[in-house]
């Protein structure tokens, strides 16, 4: 099952090194709407510096609306979803693959974009172990359910519109979640984050069952 | 044993019966064309074959699986060439028939020998897919099926788009698979291509499928016996 894992993860991340859509449009989108966010608050810094980790995690979830449909996308082009079923390949190493070249595209995302903070809004960073824990727990949690939604709305025409309304509200306890411990390790608010970031784990944990139970039946569906 | 056993056939594309209870039987060795007009269900009946399409009514059992309750385990013993090339646009020709050999669990040698079959050779295979013309598509995608060596092999408009030695490279493959002893469906309007390489013909039109004597080419063809 591994080897199946590895296979979707590397075809994946293949494609992404050839059309670079998560290099060239999703991080500097990322990055336009942490600009942007600048420009709205610059006048009052105190606040800009208090909401940086909200405004961080808004940015990751905006842009990973991009990162799940570009990764829909790949299969809906020619009908390789369909190869995907004849393939023999099991559903849930599918899944798994998609969810983990989806993971490692987010990480790149969020790395910029924690760069992006750090010098655009002077972040600091007090809790650097609490604040890569809780990082990776989001980015699992957000790779997992937008797999999932993913192939939820892998056949429908409209995907595009309908994916981020089904999808943001999932993954709002991701950012009520992740802004808590982001808060912490920047030290923004007088928080203990370790229990948020268990519960992104607790997130992520439980799409990735959803995912690995679901994900066949709603390939055959589409 | 049929390799192809249906019976009273229905599917259901939203509402609408694509397929009205079509009755078609396929032995091992045979080679079937299903000619019919646009729309008729040639190829609903061949991505139900493919386990791609849910059974509504009726039975079907292909490769001794009935479809109702398993359409899975028979998808890797077939070869389905669909509309879509089922290929990735960013990824090699070389690149895609690796991921799908390897998918599909099958020897590198295999792989190569598909493609050279398909005429895939020397700068070709390093070519991005996106860059490629409809019919070398068309040939990188055989090829991937026919890596598979499968024992049921789903053709739809296979000469599509090819020039004339790929269009015999087909009509090779066809006749070829049918003597190996598998069982070859193809959905075709060029009947006057693919009626010299095929056992006998079967008219699909409404949904249901019906049975045409193997004429010769001087006689016109007779409707002997329906059957959906």
């Amino acid at each position: 099952m591994l080897a199946e894992i590895m296979l979707i993860a590397g075809k994946d991340l293949r494609i992404e090194f050839r059309s670079r859509v998560a290099l060239n449009q999703v991080a500097p989108f990322a990055l336009l709407i942490l600009i942007l966010f600048g420009f709205a608050l610059d006048a009052d810094r105190a606040s800009l510096t208090t909401f940086t980790p909200g405004l961080y995690w808004v940015a990751i979830l905006l842009s990973s609306v991009l990162a799940v449909h570009r990764s829909v996308a790949v299969e809906a082009g020619e009908g390789a979803s369909e190869g995907l079923l004849l393939s023999g390949l099991r559903p849930a190493s599918i899944f798994l693959g998609k969810t983990a070249a989806l993971i490692a595209q987010l990480l790149v995302v969020a790395v910029v974009l924690l760069g992006g903070v750090v010098i655009f809004y002077e972040a600091a960073i007090e809790d650097g172990v609490l604040l890569v824990t809780s990082l990776l727990g989001a980015v699992l949690g957000v790779g997992a359910a937008g797999t999932l939604y993913g192939a939820l709305l892998g056949g429908q025409r409209a995907r595009e519109t309908i994916l981020p309304i089904l999808l943001l509200p999932v993954l709002a306890p991701v950012l009520i979640a992740a802004t808590r411990a982001f808060g912490d390790a920047m030290g923004t608010v007088a928080a203990d984050g370790w229990p948020w970031t268990s519960l992104l784990f607790a997130f992520a944990a439980m799409y990735l069952a959803l995912g690995i139970l679901a994900h066949g039946v709603l390939m055959e569906e589409n | 044993m049929p390799v192809v056993d249906l019976t009273e056939a229905v599917v259901l594309l939203g509402r609408f019966p694509a397929l009205a209870g079509a009755t078609l039987r396929v032995d091992a060795g045979e080679s079937v064309l299903l000619q019919g007009p646009n729309g008729a269900g040639k190829s609903t009946l061949l991505r139900l074959c493919a386990g791609l399409l849910r059974l509504e009514r009726g039975s079907a059992t292909i490769l001794g699986q009935d479809l109702r309750t398993d359409r899975r385990s028979i998808r890797n013993r077939i070869g389905y060439v669909g509309h879509q090339s089922m290929l990735y646009d960013d990824l090699t020709v070389e690149e895609n028939l690796r991921f799908w050999g390897r998918a599909a669990g099958v020897e590198q040698s295999q792989q190569d020998a598909a493609a050279e079959r398909m005429q895939i050779e020397g700068r070709l295979r390093d070519v991005q897919v996106a860059r490629l013309s409809a019919g070398q598509r068309r040939r990188t995608a055989i090829a991937v099926a026919a890596a598979r060596r499968p024992q049921l092999w789903l053709l739809d408009e296979p000469h599509a788009g090819l020039d004339q030695s790929g269009r015999d490279v087909v009509d090779s493959l066809i006749t070829d698979a049918a003597a190996a002893g598998g069982a070859v469906m193809v959905a075709s309007h060029e009947l006057d291509r693919v009626e010299p390489v095929v056992d006998r013909r079967v008219t699909i039109a409404g949904g249901t499928a019906t049975e045409v004597n193997n004429a010769p080419s001087s006689a016109p063809a007779e409707e002997v016996n329906r059957v959906g």
